[in-house]
């Protein structure tokens, strides 16, 4: 393989986001925050810090809760993203969605998707967590407003022991 | 972040010639440390090589003699693995507490131990510092409460890895791939001061790259207790203000076998062995814990903000070594 530099290096990426596939041309600087953002236009991963910290860009990749604004598109090569768009069907929020808006599990809104995602990764694996399980689960995610008690009850009230 | 091109290596050697090709060439485990140091602009490679395709870095493998952990196995994975939790039960308790949930499903242990320093004037683009080869160290009559209070020269760092601190209890060996060659040496050699070399923190050369880390397999009679606790400010996602490891083999009440490290006081993984001395061949039923771990840094130097260090890593160790016993 030849691997001279070019000016501005781009390769071709296959993902499934939300169940759709993809083919797309990107640069190999992008992560996989900016090809959701900005090429697809999936804006509700949000970019918080982008350092990997904060978790407002985390998504499903291939089903696992990873920051996406860590990790190059290209990296995510043949790989299954589910974002926070993927989970209403039809207009109608899912009833972890739900629980969130019910318990006003957020505030200015914008670390919600990624607290979402992380909190779907947990209840799939763990329907029925402790306090300490999702305090664990949601320990990559930040909410600068606070509003931490009312996430974990939004979290508490979607399992199945609310 | 600056332009790079990326492609993923079908296999070890290539990826080998790949980094001798290519000046200014790394290779990127799961991307959470390169990747800010890329958008900081610390770093700024041109050419990354992504591992993911070479299947033999990425599997967990045991016979009767040792364990291989390939470098692209992730931190979640080392944490949850049955082997690695039943007999080397500090290097999954130091996996598990790392860093945040989507860090540890992203992150391999050959990127843990391969991350650079997380000291503030190092990791500001507009500082130069001397491990940037500038010519000053901005934490001398700065901030320097996370800095290291043992064995700093020059450079003050000190290494963020929990996974080494861990390793080195086992007699953990890394290995390392470079042009027509595969070695392995012991984890003590890997990493080095700032007095030997202030640009770097372990012994790779420009086109090496770890391969894996391989642990020694002990009959069950022979096998180590061993803990890791680390103290932080918050709960999560924080790097250890002071972090212990500790293993011990225990029979007829008596220490037969200690190892004793600690992160997040000298730039490189501190082993304590002086601590270490102390105990072996003692008795643990009057064992004098507070006299032990007072011998935990032989010859502190701490900075007038982070004395507290000393203070910490005393306590740490002393409540890992009651706990272990307590659980004999």
């Amino acid at each position: 393989m030849n691997t001279s530099l070019s000016e501005y290096p781009s390769s071709s990426v296959n993902l499934i986001v939300n169940e759709q596939a993809h083919q797309l041309s990107v640069r190999d600087h992008w992560t996989l925050l900016d090809v959701l953002r900005d090429v697809l236009e999936l804006t509700g991963s949000k970019r918080g810090c982008d350092r990997g910290e904060c978790g407002s860009c985390t998504v499903l990749l291939d089903g696992v809760p990873v920051y996406s604004c860590q990790i190059l598109a290209l990296q995510s090569q043949g790989k299954t993203v589910i974002t926070i768009e993927g989970l209403s069907q039809n207009g109608v929020m899912t009833a972890l969605q739900q629980a969130f808006l019910d318990n006003d599990g957020g505030q200015c809104g914008y670390c919600t998707p990624g607290f979402v995602i992380s909190s779907l990764a947990l209840l799939r694996d763990n329907p029925n967590p402790t306090d300490k399980e999702i305090c664990d689960a949601l320990s990559g995610n930040i909410c600068r407003c606070n509003a931490y008690g009312r996430i974990i009850e939004s979290v508490r009230s979607a399992s199945g022991r609310n | 972040m600056s332009t790079f091109r990326y492609y993923e290596p079908e296999s070890v050697a290539e990826v080998v010639s790949a980094l001798k090709d290519n000046v200014n060439s790394s290779v990127i485990g799961g991307g959470s440390d390169l990747l800010s140091e890329i958008k900081n602009g610390t770093t700024k490679p041109n050419v990354l090589l992504g591992l993911s395709r070479i299947d033999d870095l990425k599997r967990i493998t045991a016979t009767d003699t040792e364990v291989r952990i390939g470098s692209m196995v992730t931190i979640n994975a080392v944490s949850s693995d049955p082997v690695i939790k039943r007999d080397y039960g500090a290097l999954s308790e130091a996996s598990a507490g790392l860093a945040t949930p989507q860090i540890r499903n992203v992150g391999t242990l050959g990127g843990n131990l391969n991350q650079r320093p997380r000291c503030w004037y190092y990791r500001n683009p507009l500082i130069d510092c001397l491990k940037k080869g500038g010519t000053k160290c901005y934490a001398l009559g700065g901030h320097t409460k996370y800095l290291c209070v043992t064995e700093g020269e020059r450079c003050y760092i000190v290494h963020p890895s929990d996974t080494a601190v861990a390793l080195s209890l086992f007699s953990a060996e890394i290995e390392i791939a470079s042009a027509g060659d595969i070695r392995r040496i012991p984890i003590g050699s890997f990493f080095v001061s700032p007095s030997e070399n202030i640009l770097r923190e372990t012994i790779l050369g420009p086109d090496e790259f770890v391969t894996a880390v391989y642990l020694p397999s002990h009959a069950p009679e022979s096998r180590h207790m061993s803990k890791y606790i680390k103290a932080r400010e918050r709960q999560s996602g924080d790097f250890a203000l002071v972090s212990v490891g500790i293993s011990l083999k225990v029979s007829s009440g008596t220490i037969q076998a200690c190892n004793i490290c600690f992160g997040g006081i000298a730039p490189t993984p501190y082993r304590s062995i002086q601590m270490e001395k102390y105990l072996v061949n003692r008795s643990v039923e009057n064992l004098d814990v507070s006299y032990a771990a007072g011998l935990a840094i032989s010859d502190p130097k701490p900075f007038p903000d982070n004395e507290y260090k000393v203070t910490l890593a005393t306590n740490l160790v002393k409540k890992a070594l009651s706990d272990l016993i307590c659980d004999l």
